[in-house]
């Protein structure tokens, strides 16, 4: 029997209320047991220093496959994803074609499987091609194996098709992931409305295009009982209004993008395309509010926000680049560096927002250490500190703003149904 | 190539590879800049002479969007200079052929130039350039954010006719959300002492500009009496989505400089505009062209402004 002992971990698991140096057992690809002593007869990782906790799980991934392979593909991401302590990830449809037929997502399944890397959940469209007229065919997507639907970085502005959308998904019990911003409102922005926009000329993304739209579709969310998840919020408004939406018990999540508390606004003076980001970097006052939200659970999950822009696609003038920045790899060591280390947030809040609750959002069994559950389990250095090299990246775009940035905590080993998929060795 | 007696004093004196914006400028090196451009239309005929000064150095005229007086200025000051001149367009070049901004600037650059003169409708361009270069970058109009030789020329003007601009109060009025010349102006003004004020209607002139000591005011008739000078900011219709006033007749009723206004105004009161100007939109013709008015004066600054920049970028790089 194939048995794995990785041992003297902190071992942290919000499923349980876990938070111990202890023992962790896997047999045949899942959980065994905890607080287990060695006795010689399993393979053992030695977990010292280190924490142990069920493998991160990303629901904020855009995969650029099929249609823009020479951003990413579904391998390199998978991939990218297992080097970030990544054991499974939501995939959101920015492709062309778009994922709203079951072939695409059985298209998806398939380079997933083959890629044999992390786990690879399809998001599918919530609108035909995408284009926020008429609803895709749900029913059948989620049939295709489609766990929740989106149509990503664009949100469903027709209040109409949002409203249909909730009702109709709830007979699946699936969510529907929604950026809200109303593009009426951040049109051709490129950065934080605030003193630095209006000192660099450039076109604001105002905090309140955020926050109207997030009102307006959890008001439609608690009107139907549907299911919606907020992506990519950041700001303070849209804490606040969540934050009484889930006092009234409304069925609404949210999450955050790491990078969102590693920088500021502050930092588009360089007029850095890779920092070209929506949301956009907000400033201090509202991540102070978004930390809050994390740490009262208003703000239920931290994804990676992952989206790669080859290089060609980001040399170019500002206000022509496309929004974006790879996530996967640095979004633990981002967390790490600016939550934990700076004292802001402890990491088992951390793995609460990068595994648990990312799995109770998606609907999905993983996100767990619980005897039975699969074997999917991230070790974390918490105190290695690393520097980032995009030449070294598994990612096939390199459109991080982070480079050459010293950060601390990473995954260092990665394990997928009980086999170690990745291990960290300095590069 | 032998430095002319009059530019000896300002030699060695400038640090800067490039010039990308006046807020990031000293005020040391901003009064440098402005005392060799005085000292190039004192000494060379109101820059009608031709030096040799930079005899062998090549300058590109990069732009990407329309320009009249900007580019012949630019064009006019290097070969005032002595340097030769490549007038680059971008509808002609390999950027329509889908090269790369920064692929064109490096192929452009491997021809050996020394100073690359940058219009780029987005801001930053100069500077996202300028990292990426060995040559010397001068931004000349990146999209709203600075235009750093139209603040010089206009903060020259202003001296020229005033002097000193500590104490003076100066207004820049109209569209100051889309007025990379209303930046530079700030920026230099309020270095070399000046007290800003920007009016203009409250959808183009933003309150946060009071975090940076700027004045800011919705109501031109009442700061009209304690300014100094007017810099009237045309109104940028072509980066406007949705009209940030309900009418043009409206906007001139409340901002524009009429002859009624005139005589409420200071009696030694400078009339200036960037240009080009809307007559009868933020000026109507009889201040534009009236005594008050250093409009054509502000123009011709700009070729000695240029030169003075041309100069002292090519000067600073031999010399570093």
């Amino acid at each position: 029997m194939l048995r794995t002992l990785i041992q003297n971990g902190r071992v942290i698991d919000p499923s349980q209320n876990i938070d111990r140096v202890t023992n962790l057992l896997i047999e045949e690809g899942r959980i065994a047991a905890i607080d287990v002593p060695a006795d010689g007869s399993a393979h053992v990782i030695d977990a010292t220093g280190k924490l142990v906790v069920p493998g991160l799980i990303d629901l904020h991934v855009q995969i650029r496959e099929p249609g823009f392979e020479e951003d990413e593909t579904i391998e390199s991401a998978a991939y990218a994803a297992l080097a970030g302590g990544f054991t499974s990830i939501a995939a959101i449809s920015e492709t062309n074609p778009p994922v709203d037929s079951a072939a695409a997502v059985t298209y998806l399944g398939r380079q997933a499987s083959e890629a044999d890397h992390c786990n690879v959940y399809p998001v599918a469209c919530v609108s035909s091609g995408r284009h926020g007229e008429e609803m895709a065919e749900i029913g059948i997507l989620h049939n295709a194996g489609a766990i929740a639907f989106s149509d990503g970085q664009r949100p469903v502005s027709n209040p109409e098709l949002l409203r249909r959308a909730l009702e109709y998904t709830l007979m699946f019990g699936r969510p529907v992931l929604n950026r809200p911003e109303m593009v009426e409102l951040s049109r051709d922005g490129v950065m934080h409305d605030g003193s630095i926009s209006t000192v660099l000329g450039l076109a604001p993304m105002p905090a309140e295009a955020e926050d109207v739209m997030a009102a307006r579709d959890i008001r439609i969310c608690e009107a139907t009982g549907g299911k919606l998840h907020l992506l990519a919020i950041s700001c303070s408004g849209t804490v606040e209004i969540l934050r009484r939406a889930k006092d009234r018990g409304v069925g609404v999540s949210a999450s955050i993008c790491a990078y969102q508390f590693a920088l500021t606004d502050e930092a588009m003076r360089g007029f850095d395309t890779s920092l070209k980001l929506n949301p956009p970097l907000r400033s201090q006052d509202h991540i102070d509010a978004c930390i809050a939200g994390l740490n009262d659970g208003t703000i239920d999950v931290i994804a990676s926000g992952h989206a790669p822009r080859s290089s060609e696609k980001k040399m170019c003038a500002i206000t022509e680049a496309p929004f974006g920045m790879v996530g996967l790899e640095t979004a633990l060591g981002l967390v790490g560096t600016h939550l934990v280390k700076s004292g802001k947030v402890d990491w088992p809040t951390i793995v609460r927002a990068m595994s648990t609750n990312a799995a109770k959002v998606l609907g999905i069994e993983k996100g767990t250490l619980q005897a039975g559950a699969d074997a999917d389990v991230t070790i974390i250095d918490p105190d290695l500190a690393w520097k980032v090299d995009t030449s070294a990246y598994r990612s096939k775009s390199f459109n991080c703003p982070f480079q050459g940035v010293t950060l601390t905590g990473r995954a260092v080993e990665t394990i997928v149904g009980g086999i170690t998929k990745f291990r960290y060795d300095g590069t | 190539m032998e430095t002319p007696g009059f530019l000896e004093p300002f030699k060695g004196r400038w640090t800067k590879r490039h010039l990308l914006d006046l807020e990031s400028l000293s005020s040391d090196e901003i009064t440098l800049l402005l005392d060799v451009a005085q000292a190039f239309k004192e000494s060379t005929n109101n820059c009608r002479t031709k030096l040799s000064v930079l005899t062998g150095r090549t300058s590109v005229n990069l732009f990407f969007e329309d320009s009249t007086r900007t580019r012949t200025s630019f064009s006019l000051a290097s070969r005032r200079l002595g340097a030769d001149v490549i007038e680059f367009s971008a509808s002609s070049s390999s950027l329509s052929k889908g090269e790369t901004l920064l692929d064109t600037a490096k192929t452009i650059q491997s021809m050996c130039i020394d100073t690359l003169v940058c219009r780029h409708k987005a801001p930053g361009t100069p500077q996202m350039l300028a990292e990426n270069l060995d040559c010397g970058v001068i931004n000349a109009g990146d999209g709203p954010h600075e235009h750093p030789t139209q603040g010089l020329l206009d903060i020259l003007t202003i001296r020229q006719h005033r002097g000193d601009l500590a104490g003076k109060t100066v207004a820049l009025v109209g569209d100051i959300a889309h007025s990379r010349t209303a930046r530079s102006n700030i920026w230099g003004l309020q270095k070399l002492g000046a007290h800003v004020i920007v009016c203009g209607p409250s959808t183009l002139v933003s309150r946060r500009w009071e975090e940076f000591g700027v004045e800011v005011s919705h109501d031109l008739d009442s700061i009209l009496e304690r300014c100094d000078v007017l810099n009237l900011l045309r109104i940028q219709f072509e980066r406007q989505y949705t009209r940030p006033f309900p009418s043009v007749r409206e906007y001139a009723l409340l901002y524009a400089m009429d002859r009624k206004r005139m005589q409420r105004a200071k009696s030694d009161i400078l009339i200036m505009a960037p240009g080009p100007i809307n007559r009868g939109v933020e000026i109507t013709p009889e201040v534009a062209d009236g005594e008050h008015s250093v409009i054509l004066h502000q123009v011709n600054n700009g070729l000695a402004v240029r030169m003075a920049a041309m100069w002292l970028l090519n000067e600073g790089r031999a010399t570093t």
